[in-house]
């Protein structure tokens, strides 16, 4: 090699380079919404999946979607944990930051750990930039980093240098610089390039001058890492022992959509997806859009009613009806779902949670629409509930949600969340014979047929337009108890909302038993939902290991809830109910149970840290 | 029985339902039902295939009164219902019954929309311009100025031209009708059913408890032809009494004329042409308003591709690129890794 390293850039200076053994670590990138930094964050997870690691990853950007150049509330950022050991979040506090500006650096040095690694793109500390921030001083150079070991690398710079050769205009060329630090933390953990050279090559193919581009600032980063002993450690993370099988990365929005249209396989019955963009669900639609080589229908409908009420017409139709959305669509679809409800069809509705109320925070994660999906209707109206927990469970949540809505004929919220609908974990793609199958049946025969007579579920009968002699009408007035024609008698009306209630109520009798982590009874039940799955496993995890009584329980069914939940309450002195929400399940729970629960709430944008629910376990037992 | 002869054997007795029609005696709508139930036998269609969707209000009770598959929806909601219905299963003929009320204001958007898209939706307005199921207040299409139960001091609202809305919003298929005037509300009902795409009929409606009379001028025998406008395709625009009065167009604007008086000749008037790609005439017509005889007939019958063919033609060319998809392809695509 002989480029021109210029080492008195490279800090710390490094003279015996040693390798370390991890068991995890914890990588964050952070810039400007316009630096790439979620494109270099996917691409470190997909190095780091071919590993063979065991990971999660959490996306974090502005809802601006190019916020001016420079500004704190412009940043972006994408944090990764990866392991040898199962991996239940992305982790607390990075190890290594990457920070592409000042911007960047300050919005996320307070969660970096002690004594990390920030590496930053010393060009960008400009004064103008600086100032944007609001730093009053240059942090690389006064005494505000002294707790961390900083690399300071002209990242814009060196990127144009090493791309000199290829002509491009140094605009674009700087455009690269998101593969320069990428090739930086590839050499920090050892991880091969080649891999990563392939997928460039391929994603811009008929593009070659921008992919060679690309891979020429991922090597010269790595090359300079290397060259000039950036890193007095490097790191290996073991390969992990998770479960041998073939492994994809999946966010929650991908999973739920692979999981609609497994069920619709599996049923062998088409899916249509009737949907409006709305972050942070936008994305099944798009996932779903590019896959019409299946039988699935997307429309992307004139707003969120329309969304719903198409996916209706489809359901009714007889085919799976599926629509997607986030809390203020929630709200737009709510008369529509009341409809469902009426009509006793099938129907998903996907709520990919993000923090209210009203617009609120359109790109943050909070679990506060619980109360709205199990009761926000008008008139008594139950729909099911279930809850995912992580990405991966977004895929058998989807078919388990079409399974419920196709065998009691009802619409089923589904709530995810922005969490885990945007990160990636790695999924074990499963064996197709290991899958449940799922029977649909369309009732065909006229004979004694009337629309509202029910089976031992309560459920009425499935029947497409198009079958003959069997026409009959549906409608949101109330109903005669068995022909579905229009009925005002005032005992029909109060026999046909108790029926609908028992109905949903039955779902509770196929719920599996409950599956606890932890002593079957003592001092503390920490019970969560959703996607704070991973935070609340670790913490109890940390808490047993000093010593601590603690269970923990995690309810995929929110309406009804688990007939064996109660009992399960009443053999725990103390029970904890960590939520993103200022304490929704724990109303439920002491509504339906009279019990007295401790709330532990979180309404930040943003995901418990382990330490916050370990900190709040340890002060109750 | 097969499917062909089970429609061949169809007659209006067919489309019956058991249900007690509970329209007030009157009311223009019965009109609709009665001319429906006689269309739909000849279109060569099982009775098993018509699907009816509506909203809410008076007009929407509609689906109840016939022997089909029927959805009764929420309001203003029906055309998005609709429309997945008629995606999902394309070869069911869906028809929407709504109202002024119903889709001009609540429902506007879904109602510009479906215009625009052009699925295979048949979709009937009764345009009575006024609230009938919540008792008389002044809808999109209550004349300025009318008093009505919200509006006692009359109504400040401008009303619009559910026509003009239609043309607006990129309709293929768009035509006006009246309840009483059976042979043209069928005819035009035959029009639109046989159209792909698309189709619109605003239906003048009477409601005789709430704005009953509103259509005396158009339906009286005597005088009605001096204030509406028969359209045909291809031919002059004439109306009158006697059939000597017409539409002559100077520049962008009509004005009418008396045949034989300032050597005005039928070559002077306006020649009706639905087919015409950008409307501009249909457009005009449908804002005529008093002096401007009201048009009845076909505005405007432009076919276009539907949007069920375009649909079917993407999954079509997505199969044809990648091969019809399978549950493994599907588990396994993506960026995939092995761990032993
Ligand atoms: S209120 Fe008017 S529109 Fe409604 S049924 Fe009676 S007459 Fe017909």
């Amino acid at each position: 090699m002989n480029k021109q390293i210029p080492k008195q850039d490279c800090m710390p200076a490094a003279t015996v380079r040693r390798v370390e053994e991890l068991d995890r670590a914890i990588v964050r990138f952070a810039g400007d919404s316009g630096d790439g930094m979620q494109l270099t964050g996917d691409a470190f997870a997909k190095i780091i999946a071919s590993g063979g690691y065991d990971f999660a990853t959490r996306p974090d950007y502005p809802s601006e979607i190019r916020a001016p150049t420079g500004t704190l509330f412009g940043v972006s950022g994408y944090q990764i944990q990866f392991s040898s050991h199962e991996v239940f979040t992305s982790g607390d506090a990075p190890d290594v930051l990457v920070a592409m500006n000042p911007a960047a650096l300050k919005t996320n040095l307070a969660d970096v750990k002690r004594g990390g690694a920030i590496i930053v793109n010393s060009s960008a500390f400009t004064d103008g930039n600086l100032s944007k921030a609001g730093y009053q001083s240059n942090p690389l150079e006064d005494a505000s980093l002294t707790d961390y070991r900083v690399y300071r690398v002209d990242i814009s710079g060196l990127t144009v240098r090493a791309l000199e050769s290829l002509g491009l205009p140094p605009k674009e060329a700087g455009r690269c610089k998101n593969y320069y630090a990428l090739g930086l933390v590839l050499c920090l953990y050892g991880r091969p390039l080649d891999a990563e050279e392939q997928r460039i090559r391929a994603k811009f193919a008929g593009k070659a001058r921008i992919a060679e581009a690309n891979v020429t600032a991922l090597r010269a980063g790595y090359a300079y890492a290397e060259a000039c002993e950036m890193f007095v450690t490097t790191y290996v993370v073991r390969p992990g022992n998770i479960k041998p099988g073939v492994y994809r990365s999946l966010t929650g929005n991908q999973a739920a959509a692979l999981g609609f249209v497994t069920a619709s396989e599996l049923a062998g019955v088409p899916l249509f997806l009737g949907s409006y963009p709305i972050t942070p669900a936008t994305d099944i639609l798009h996932e779903l859009a590019a896959l019409r080589h299946y039988n699935v229908k997307t429309f992307q409908a004139e707003d969120e009613i329309a969304g719903i009420c198409s996916a209706i017409g489809a359901a009714y139709g007889g085919v799976l009806g599926v629509t997607s959305t986030s809390g203020p669509g929630m709200a737009l679809k709510t008369e529509a779902l009341g409809l469902t409800a009426m009509l006793e069809l099938p129907l998903v509705i996907i709520n990919v949670q993000r923090a209210g109320p009203s617009t609120g925070l359109p790109t943050k994660v909070e679990q506060s629409d619980l109360l709205q999906a199990v009761y926000g209707r008008n008139g008594e109206c139950p729909v099911p509930v279930i809850a995912a927990s992580s990405p991966a469970d977004c895929f058998d949540c989807a078919i388990e949600a079409f399974r419920i809505a196709t065998k009691y004929m009802t619409p089923v919220i589904l709530l995810s969340d922005g969490g885990i609908g945007n990160a990636a974990e790695p999924w074990r793609i499963p064996d197709l014979a290991d899958m449940a199958p799922f029977e649909i049946a369309f009732r065909t025969d006229p004979e004694g047929f009337l629309p509202y007579a029910r089976d031992a579920n309560l459920a009425r009968a499935w029947v497409r337009p198009g079958t003959p002699g069997m026409e009959h009408r549906l409608g949101g007035l109330e109903k005669d108890f068995l022909t579905g024609d229009i009925s005002h008698n005032p005992l029909n009306h109060q026999r046909m909302v108790e029926v609908r209630a028992a109905k949903v109520a039955g779902i509770a009798r196929e719920i599996p038993p409950l599956a606890i982590s932890g002593p079957r009874e003592g001092d503390l039940l920490v019970v969560g939902w959703g996607g704070t799955y991973g935070p609340i496993v670790q913490a109890c995890k940390q808490a047993e290991g000093a010593g601590k009584s603690v269970a923990h329980l995690h309810l995929r069914y929110l309406n009804p809830l688990p007939g064996d939940l109660e009992e399960t309450l009443s053999r725990y002195r103390k029970v904890l109910v960590p939520e993103l929400n200022l304490g929704q399940l724990s109303r439920l729970l002491r509504e339906r149970f009279l019990r007295d629960v401790v709330v532990l709430s979180k309404v930040q944008g943003k995901s418990f840290t382990q330490a916050e629910i370990y900190d709040r376990i340890m002060e109750l037992c | 029985m097969n499917e062909m002869s089970a429609c061949q054997e169809l007659t209006r007795k067919d489309f019956e339902s058991n249900q007690d029609v509970r329209w007030c005696p009157g009311c223009g709508d019965y009109a609709l039902l009665e001319q429906v139930k006689r269309l739909l036998p000849g279109l060569g269609i099982p009775r098993a295939n018509f699907a009816f969707i509506s909203g809410i209000g008076c007009s929407s009770r509609f689906p109840y009164y016939l022997e089909t598959y029927g959805l009764h929806g929420i309001h203003g909601r029906a055309p998005a219902i609709a429309s997945g219905l008629k995606l999902a299963r394309p070869e069911l003929s869906v028809w929407v019954v709504t109202g002024d009320g119903d889709s001009l204001a609540i429902g506007g958007n879904h109602f510009i929309h479906a215009m625009r898209r052009n699925i295979g939706l048949k979709i009937i307005l009764l345009n009575n311009r006024i609230y009938g199921l919540t008792k008389g207040q002044c809808s999109p299409t209550s004349e300025f100025g009318k008093s009505t139960k919200s509006t006692p001091m009359g109504n400040i609202d401008r009303p619009f031209s559910p026509v003009s809305v239609a043309l607006g919003a990129g309709a293929g298929f768009v035509a006006r009708t009246i309840d009483n005037d059976l042979q043209h509300l069928r005819q035009t009902l035959k029009r639109a059913a046989e159209h792909p795409g698309t189709a619109f009929v605003e239906v003048r409606q009477n409601c005789v408890v709430f704005n009953d009379g509103a259509n005396d001028p158009i339906n009286d025998k005597d005088t009605r032809n001096d204030v509406r406008m028969l359209l045909e395709h291809g031919k002059p625009l004439r109306f009158g009494v006697d059939g000597n009065r017409g539409v002559r167009i100077r520049g962008f604007e009509p004005e009418i004329v008396t045949l034989g008086e300032n050597g005005v000749t039928e070559a002077d008037l306006a020649v009706h042409d639905e087919t015409s790609a950008h409307g501009g005439l249909a457009f005009c017509l449908s804002q005529f308003a008093a002096p401007l005889p009201l048009p009845l007939g076909v505005f405007r019958a432009v076919e276009a591709m539907p949007y069920e063919t375009l649909n079917a033609g993407l999954a079509e060319e997505a199969r044809r690129k990648r091969g019809k998809g399978t549950l493994e392809q599907l588990l396994s695509g993506g960026h995939t890794w092995n761990v032993n």
